[in-house]
């Protein structure tokens, strides 16, 4: 009964998106409701209440921890991700910063090099941009350029990707870019369990981390085991997660669509085409070693990403799996993306510059050699 | 600093009694005295929208002779690595601080191991002012291993984590806004120190520099922002580059002093000043009113945007050691012939260091992929062909 009850408040709590709407105070108080419920029963919780609660857990756990950024404080976070933490933790580990983000991405380096561990918020990563020489060439490299002597335990996070009806300068996917720079560590959470767990992982780790989340995804449920929701579940960086077995199709995706992969699996296995999902939780380290592993079961490889194709993640992919495991391959590598367009911002032009899940179906019959009629020939 | 301990029980102290003449063969011995001296600084400080400190400083005769003896040090290591650039054992770019040694050394007579340095490129005496070795910054210039940063940082990436000294930046004005994270740090942690970002005149214009000075205004934070204007961003002169060269003010709401820089007191005194203010109160902002010998670096001859005689010019009245020495003595504090032999010891130790330096190896091929992490998980990382090198990370 507790339950159900908290499934329904949990169902109507996703439904308060963003910062839209969550400023009454009926709607503050059903949330509130709904997260006492929701770490009792430990059944389901959204992404947005895993990184919550691991921000906090850390933060019980290392006075060191301290998190920054725009609205992170006393508006309990833009996308709320950061609620209720001002008012536990105090201004002095709380602090909203100005809208300058080269300013605070660097300070928050500098704390880093001298041994606090800064959570550092972009409200956006498309305005982490202004700020991208403080992580590539204050925080990636410094490590290395000091002889191994000053390391940078920094996180930075906050929403990546295309959201919904932002446009361009709003919602370009920054996986690529970051994936490429040595000394950066970038992890791509997709459910609760991964947003938990790599947020963990990440404060705890001594370098740079650049925590790409999803804005869309931060109101979902998911349902979590007693195990996650313990202080002490971390994962491990760098390893992939295999989220539905399968035999005819690898399916690489990482953070929004592993959501489509699945239900694209589910498609696919209507019409006999056993799809293997890949979570890759990890671009850098990218888990070279699960990908591989299961092209060499499947034989076939797709990738999935949101952003663009050009240098993307799932060109790094299908290099990899060429150059590895080119002679278990029945059939071409190939990359489902987004569109090569700045983000339009007319509903039907965005939803033709993001990948659907018919791209995912109509690519993974391309690999099995299947025409696209063969689905009512088996119906 | 073994040598200064043996010339400090070598040396006599003064007692104000009868004084030889200096240059006679029964010339005193030099004064290591710690007795207070009190001296004027020539070239008031200028304030802003902060009264200015007292333009007598405390200093003795040791400090002075100390003075003297790190700046000609930092010259003699200065010029010796202009000398390994054009004979190529330095490669890239290498930005030459002789003729500023006035700053980091004044500045580290007002500093303890509590406080904390950030500065750009321009940093080898700097470094060497946070406790760091001549040989370290020889064999890192060079490329070797027992450079302080195993060779693998170069001139421009020179750090001493223990010593407060967080480099070395290559990328201008971004070394503002770290230093405002380390006095958070500080003031975070409850050390009883402050920061010092350094940046030049070129770097005064930076956006992100009022950024810094914005959040450590509004979070009280302990840093002093020390612009060392040496009146030229590369090649272009301050007038050509900021609108308002007068950087002391350029912090707005945040206090400034304009401090001549090539002289010793002033900066230990506007330091010390600055360090007290910004303990309690939050940021300021000290021009030090400096100059460079070198063009800004080994590329630039220095003479196409400047006048030879500008820099003699400057080398006849305001240079930083010969300053010291005109008041050793003056005051009688060393004779010709004792800091003829400070000379001669420090050029024997730079050039001993840079032997040592010379025979020190280039690192191991293996160190190419050292400390990308400070964690790898076992991370793999690629050579040029990765079917040839693959490495899995320490």
């Amino acid at each position: 009964m507790v339950g159900a009850l908290g499934k329904n408040f949990a169902t109507f709590a996703s439904r308060l998106r963003g910062g839209h709407g969550c400023d009454t105070a009926a709607a503050a108080a059903v949330w509130a409701v709904s997260k006492r419920f929701m770490s009792s029963s430990g059944e389901s919780i959204t992404v947005r209440e895993a990184l919550n609660s691991a921000i906090d857990e850390e933060m019980s756990a290392d006075s060191k921890v301290f998190v920054m950024g725009e609205e992170v404080g006393e508006y309990q976070g833009a996308y709320k991700v950061t609620k209720g933490l001002l008012q536990k933790f105090g201004p002095d580990r709380v602090l909203d910063t100005p809208i300058t983000e080269a300013g605070f991405a660097g300070l928050g380096v500098g704390a880093a090099m001298y041994g606090l561990k800064p959570i550092v918020e972009f409200m956006t990563f498309n305005f982490a941009m202004q700020a991208i020489d403080h992580l590539i060439n204050s925080a990636a490299k410094t490590n290395y350029m000091s002889g191994g002597t000053i390391n940078v335990p920094i996180v930075f996070r906050g929403p990546n990707g295309a959201a919904a009806g932002v446009a361009a300068q709003h919602s370009q996917c920054f996986a690529a870019w970051y994936g490429q720079v040595p000394g950066l560590k970038v992890l791509v959470p997709y459910d609760a369990e991964d947003a938990r767990g790599l947020m963990k992982a990440a404060i705890r780790d001594p370098d740079p981390v650049v925590f790409l989340e999803n804005e869309l995804l931060y109101g979902e449920s998911f349902p979590v085991s007693k195990g996650v929701l313990d202080p002490s579940f971390t994962l491990p960086i760098g390893k992939a997660k295999i989220m539905r077995e399968g035999n005819d199709l690898t399916l690489v995706a990482f953070s929004k669509m592993v959501g489509y992969a699945l239900k694209a699996a589910d498609e696919l296995a209507k019409e006999g085409i056993s799809v293997e999902v890949i979570n890759l939780r990890s671009i850098r380290p990218l888990d070279r070693e699960t990908i591989n592993a299961s092209v060499r079961k499947t034989s076939r490889l797709l990738t999935l990403e949101e952003g663009w194709p050009q240098h993307g993640v799932g060109a790094e992919i299908c290099a990899s799996v060429v150059e590895e495991s080119f002679y278990y391959l029945d059939a071409p590598v190939e990359r489902i993306c987004g569109a090569d367009v700045p983000m339009p911002y007319a509903a039907n032009l965005e939803r033709l510059a993001v990948p659907q899940i018919d791209d995912i179906i109509r690519a993974a019959r391309r690999a099995c050699f299947r025409k696209e009629d063969m689905r009512q020939a088996t119906a | 600093m073994a040598l200064r301990q043996a010339w400090q029980k070598a040396g006599k102290v003064l007692n104000g009694g009868a004084l030889v003449s200096p240059g006679s063969t029964f010339a005193r011995a030099l004064s290591t005295s710690s007795d207070p001296l009190t001296l004027e600084i020539p070239v008031p400080f200028k304030g802003h929208k902060v009264d200015p400190p007292s333009s007598t400083v405390e200093t003795s005769a040791a400090e002075l002779v100390d003075f003297f003896r790190t700046m000609f040090v930092m010259r003699r290591m200065e010029i010796a690595a202009d000398s390994l650039y054009k004979s190529k054992f330095i490669r890239g770019f290498c930005h030459l601080y002789d003729g500023q040694e006035a700053v980091c050394v004044g500045m580290e007579a007002a500093l303890n191991d509590k406080d904390c340095i950030i500065t750009a490129y321009r940093d080898h005496c700097t470094h060497l002012g946070r406790g760091g070795t001549v040989l370290e910054v020889f064999a890192e210039l060079m490329g070797r291993k027992d450079g302080c940063s195993l060779g693998k940082g170069g001139s421009m990436h020179m750090y001493n984590k223990k010593g407060g000294f967080y480099g070395g930046n290559g990328i201008v004005g971004a070394q503002t806004p770290l230093g405002a994270g380390l006095a958070f740090a500080q003031k975070y942690l409850k050390v009883d120190g402050v920061t010092l970002a350094m940046y030049g005149d070129g770097a005064a214009n930076q956006g992100q520099l009022f950024e810094a000075m914005n959040i450590s205004a509004l979070w009280d934070l302990p840093v002093i922002y020390v612009c060392e204007n040496n009146h030229y961003g590369m090649g272009t002169a301050e007038w050509r580059s900021a609108k308002s060269p007068e950087y002391y003010k350029r912090g707005d709401y945040v206090p400034g002093l304009k401090v001549d820089g090539m002289d010793c007191l002033a900066v230990k005194q506007a330091v010390k000043f600055a360090k007290e203010y910004s303990l309690k109160n939050g940021p300021m902002v000290l021009e030090m009113d400096t100059y460079r010998y070198h063009g800004h670096s080994m590329s630039d001859p220095g003479s196409t945007y400047r006048t030879r005689d500008e820099i003699s010019g400057v080398r006849q009245e305001r240079d930083p050691i010969e300053r010291i020495r005109k008041l050793l003595l003056s005051h009688e504090f060393a004779s010709v012939a004792d800091l003829k032999a400070i000379e001669k010891e420090a050029k024997k130790e730079v050039e001993d260091a840079l032997a040592k330096a010379k025979e020190s190896p280039s690192p191991d091929a293996p160190e190419l992929f050292s400390h990308i992490y400070r964690k790898s998980y076992g991370a793999e990382a690629y050579g040029a062909d990765r079917k040839e090198s693959t490495v899995k990370l320490p």
